[in-house]
């Protein structure tokens, strides 16, 4: 059989990675990450999410963006697991040096149709050793 | 199954230096682009983890980035190879995945 370049059967799902590095509403990186997130799942592909640095700003909970007249789309995160987008990657080490913690997140969560439909949560807190390794496995990273 | 990682940014003005650094994996390769290139000047603050990342993986600099900033190929951090875009074009094709770190 054919491979493609990605060494991959041609038509096969390619494992994508979105690495998100910046916070929410400063710059548009992050609603233009989650309109190309979306697209890629429509596609079919087995999308992952990554967050590190101000990224992790971008699923913290509370947003409210009443005052700023810019849209809050932090709800959208939560919407994502009806896309079949359910592996979202955050590290630790930026939360850490920001302050944060893991309950200061969103809650993001998916069903599982494999276990009976069962709500499992997405959200993923991994090293920054483990999120080289997660890197390194993937056939397309986009970063944003 | 080695990583591009592209920085074009200073790490004066930007983390996406460090980053990219913190996310190596051995065997990966890492290029310094436009005002990326000023990591790899010798003495500089960052220079120092410019030489770790020597330890394991392959630094390069655009040449053509370099000569515009006035930093000769002799004034680089020790190890660090300067390529022209054609062999950019090379390290892209060579490699697996290409991560551009904005």
């Amino acid at each position: 059989m054919a491979m493609d370049e990605a060494g991959g059967a041609p038509g096969a799902a390619k494992k994508f990675l979105y690495v998100n590095r910046k916070a929410p509403y400063g710059t548009i990186y992050a609603l233009e990450s989650l309109e190309v997130v979306l697209i890629g799942a429509a596609f079919e592909q087995d999308v992952q999410l990554a967050f590190l640095d101000d990224g992790v700003y971008q699923i913290v909970k509370n947003q409210s963006t009443d005052a700023i007249g810019a849209k809050n789309f932090s709800p959208t995160y939560k919407a994502l697991g009806d896309y079949e987008v359910t592996k979202l990657y955050v590290e630790a080490e930026a939360l850490e040096e920001r302050g944060l913690t893991a309950d200061d997140l969103m809650e993001i969560t998916f069903e599982d149709e494999d276990d009976d439909w069962a709500e499992k949560p997405s959200i993923n807190i991994v090293s920054r050793a483990d999120m080289a390794k997660i890197m390194s496995e993937q056939d397309v990273i986009l970063s944003f | 199954m080695a990583t591009l990682h592209t920085v074009n940014k200073s790490p004066f003005e930007r983390s996406s230096f460090i980053s990219a650094l913190n996310h190596t994996v051995p065997g990966d390769k890492v290029l310094m682009i436009e005002d990326g290139v000023i990591s790899a000047r010798k003495g500089n603050t960052f220079a120092d983890l410019v030489s770790s990342a020597l330890s394991d993986c392959s630094v390069y600099v655009l040449a053509p980035d370099l000569a515009a900033r006035g930093i000769a190929e002799g004034d680089l951090v020790e190890g660090v190879q300067t390529i022209d875009y054609g062999g950019f074009v090379d390290l892209v094709a060579e490699c697996d995945r290409t991560q551009s770190w904005l």
